[in-house]
């Protein structure tokens, strides 16, 4: 019940920068009143949030709260379970996502996504990258399907390395490399958001150090959500946390303002490691 | 260590049992383990005891028909007997018979020419007419050639038929047994190895039955079962495990597709004989309405193992995929499909050797015909591997015998051969996750 209370308070301070974010494009992924269910379970209870453009969005919160059933509704790819079912409304760029006549192929070109476990496909480094361009049709030379590879690997910092084995096996590199060529899969086919479903919970310190410092350059020109259980990793990368739990948004705001400040209980006892 | 094997030796368990009555459990323990170990040992022991059995069986009697004795002659051609103009009206019998008086130096009553013409094949007539027939030029003079010893002779050679059994016992007389000494003595008996058994089609006569027409007609009957069953197969598979809602009705093809992999292969026959051959007037006897059977029996086999090959390929290359924005026909056809690839063509063979061992339903559409040419298409009448052995197995001359064996020789090379490649697939094209 304080839960709902605290919910529909959220909604509202919310929906200032709503008004904000239609002038200024700001907020790229607008959602309003999310709800989902697996079956007849519920997994999320009307969630409301902005993400802003062109910086960190983390969602922090106890296992089964929902951070990856939300993450995974702003791509649509929810829809590939059977038996999960989403209203409300989740926006990008002013459109709606899931209005029947969008194309989730197309939405998913614009919405990349970066999986928990890296999950390079068993191809060629090369072919890794070239796949989403190739799908897509957004190279009409080899020339330029090189060039979109290979300032794709650049910009996820994995060039260097792979330079001279483009042709191996992706699924041949250590796991912080794989999670990057991932990401390099992700950006080649030009997204506008990118979402991350802990990206590092598979690597070691030095790899997620790595990646963490990626995301941080690729804020400057992606619109990136994170799921993360590391509160240090939230407080590293992100501009804007988000504290889910039991289903719920109990709240959202600028990353420092959560960390030091949180208006919630909840929000204080998770960050505290009290609740979790 | 011991002691810890002994359940509950927690804090709630206040005494553990003397050293002296530990060492009493663990030597049950022992015991009881030996026990065991023996007793699977004896199971395998008789497994392979019978398998070794049944191969030795097999082996001891096709071996015999791997070679096959032939007696060296050289038949006069002279132009009395033969008309080079008219080949077709000359008495081979003749010639053959001329060939054997030649090197026996006899020249016997007519009764006795008879039982003499019985130590070579009936088809010796042919195989001369057919010689000449193709070098004409040597009409006038005399052509050597092996011929095939019939049958009792080739078993006189192989010790098969024993000489000290009395006369009328036996099936050869002791006249003809002097004369294929005295043509042994002349170092006309040879037994080199049997060519004819893979390259001669069946026969009434042993010495000339071969395998040609089974093993053409197998191939012809896998290669219809194959063309239906494997796409046929595939598609439902992905349709199934890709696109199909999981509802009741998926739910009861699924149980149905189980029951079928299940279902008396004879029944299968039965329907091909009703659907096919009645209804569909697909020849009888012929590979195409045999592989439309075998096909219907296989399709389970390979829609199961396909699900098996799908469903093993882990969601996260399905998920990479999909949210590179991969539509659902680009997941399953350049990723699930080529992934799964070794694990359905593994599927395939299992299911196609499975095919090519099939007889009951064969038999029921008629694939046990007697066919002394390998056919020549999918809609000639034809045998196949296991319905030649069946018919072989049902003749009575000595021949047959050893020819049955060697056909399963055959059959069963040929099914290790496949399973030999599907385990190989397994092996090193198979993904481990
Ligand atoms: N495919 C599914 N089918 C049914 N229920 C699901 C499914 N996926 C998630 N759920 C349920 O929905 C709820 C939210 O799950 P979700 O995976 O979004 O949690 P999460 O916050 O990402 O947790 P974690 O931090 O452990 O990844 C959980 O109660 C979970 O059991
Ligand atoms: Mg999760």
């Amino acid at each position: 019940m304080d839960a709902t209370l605290g919910m529909a308070k959220t909604t509202e301070t919310a929906g200032a920068p709503l008004i904000q974010s239609e002038i200024n494009h700001a907020t790229p992924v607008r959602a309003r009143d999310v709800v989902v269910h697996y079956g007849t379970k519920q997994a999320l209870f009307g969630v409301s949030i902005d993400i802003p453009e062109r910086s960190v969005t983390a969602f922090i919160g106890p296992s089964g709260c929902g951070k990856s059933t939300f993450l995974r509704c702003i791509n649509r790819m929810n829809d590939t379970i059977v038996g999960c079912k989403v209203t409300g409304k989740i926006e990008l760029e002013g459109a709606d996502i899931y209005d029947p006549s969008l194309d989730v192929v197309e939405l998913r070109a614009r919405v990349g996504m970066v999986f928990q476990k890296p999950n390079p496909f068993p191809k060629s480094i090369y072919d890794n990258v070239a796949y989403g361009p190739k799908i897509h049709g957004l190279a009409q030379s080899k020339s330029a399907l090189d060039e979109i590879v290979h300032s794709s690997l650049r910009k996820a910092g994995l060039w260097n390395e792979v330079k001279d084995r483009l042709n191996e096996p992706g699924t041949g590199l250590s796991g912080g490399q794989q999670q990057r060529l991932c990401i390099a899969r992700a950006i080649a086919v030009g997204p506008e958001v990118i979402l991350m479903d802990e990206p590092c919970s598979a690597l070691d310190p030095i790899a997620t150090a790595i990646v963490e410092e990626l995301i941080d350059e690729l804020r400057e020109n992606y619109t990136i959500v994170i799921v993360t259980h590391s509160m240090q990793q939230a407080a590293r990368v992100s501009q804007k946390t988000a504290f889910f739990h039991l289903g719920k948004l109990i709240e959202e705001g600028k990353t420092e303002d959560i960390f030091t400040n949180p208006k919630h209980k909840q929000t204080q006892d998770y960050i505290t490691g009290r609740i979790g | 260590m011991t002691e810890s094997t002994i359940p509950g030796t927690g804090a709630a368990v206040a005494a553990r049992p003397s050293s002296q009555a530990a060492a009493a459990l663990r030597k049950r323990r022992y015991a009881a383990d030996t026990r065991l170990r023996v007793a699977g040992l004896t199971a395998i022991l008789a497994a392979v005891g019978m398998l070794g059995l049944l191969l030795w069986t097999i082996v001891s009697q096709g071996l015999p028909a791997f070679t096959q004795t032939h007696v060296r002659l050289d038949f006069p051609l002279s132009a009395e007997l033969v008309d080079p103009a008219d080949l077709e009206a000359t008495n081979w019998r003749a010639v053959v018979t001329g060939g054997l008086n030649a090197a026996l130096g006899e020249t016997a009553s007519p009764a006795q020419q008879r039982l003499l013409s019985q130590i070579i094949t009936n088809n010796a007539q042919f195989i001369v007419r057919d010689a000449v027939r193709a070098n004409p030029s040597l009409v006038g003079s005399s052509i050597t050639l092996s011929v095939p010893a019939a049958d009792p002779f080739d078993g006189l050679n192989k010790g098969q038929v024993l000489r000290d059994v009395p006369e009328a016992n036996r099936r050869v007389s002791d006249a003809q047994i002097a004369w294929f000494d005295q043509l042994s003595a002349q170092g006309r008996v040879t037994a080199p190895f049997n060519w004819g058994l893979f390259f001669n089609a069946d026969s009434r006569f042993p010495e000339m039955a071969g395998l040609a027409g089974a093993i053409t007609g197998s191939f012809y009957l896998l290669l219809v079962c194959f063309l239906i069953s494997f796409p046929v197969g595939i598609a439902s598979a992905i349709y199934l495990e890709e696109f199909a809602p999981k509802n009741r009705w998926t739910d009861l093809i699924e149980v149905n597709i189980n029951n079928l992999a299940a279902m008396p292969s004879i029944v299968y026959g039965l329907l091909g004989l009703a659907v096919f051959i009645q209804i569909f007037g697909a020849p009888r006897s012929a590979p195409l309405s045999g592989g439309l059977v075998l096909s219907l029996m296989v399709l389970p086999t390979i829609i199961i193992s396909t699900r098996a090959a799908l469903k093993a390929i882990p969601p996260s290359i399905r998920e990479a995929a999909l949210g590179m924005g991969a539509s659902k026909h680009q997941v399953v056809m350049q990723h699930v499909l080529p992934l799964a690839m070794p694990g359905i063509l593994t599927g395939t063979i299992i299911g196609m050797a499975q095919a090519l061992g099939e007889t009951a339903p064969l038999l029921l559409i008629g694939m046990n015909a007697f066919v002394t040419s390998p056919p020549g298409g999918i809609l000639d009448a034809s045998t196949s591997l296991p319905t030649q052995i069946f018919i072989w197995a049902d003749s009575p001359e000595r021949g047959f015998v050893s020819r049955t064996s060697a056909a399963i020789m055959v059959l069963l090379g040929f099914l290790l051969f496949m399973n030999a490649i599907a385990i190989y697939l397994r092996s090193k094209l198979e993904r481990r996750w």
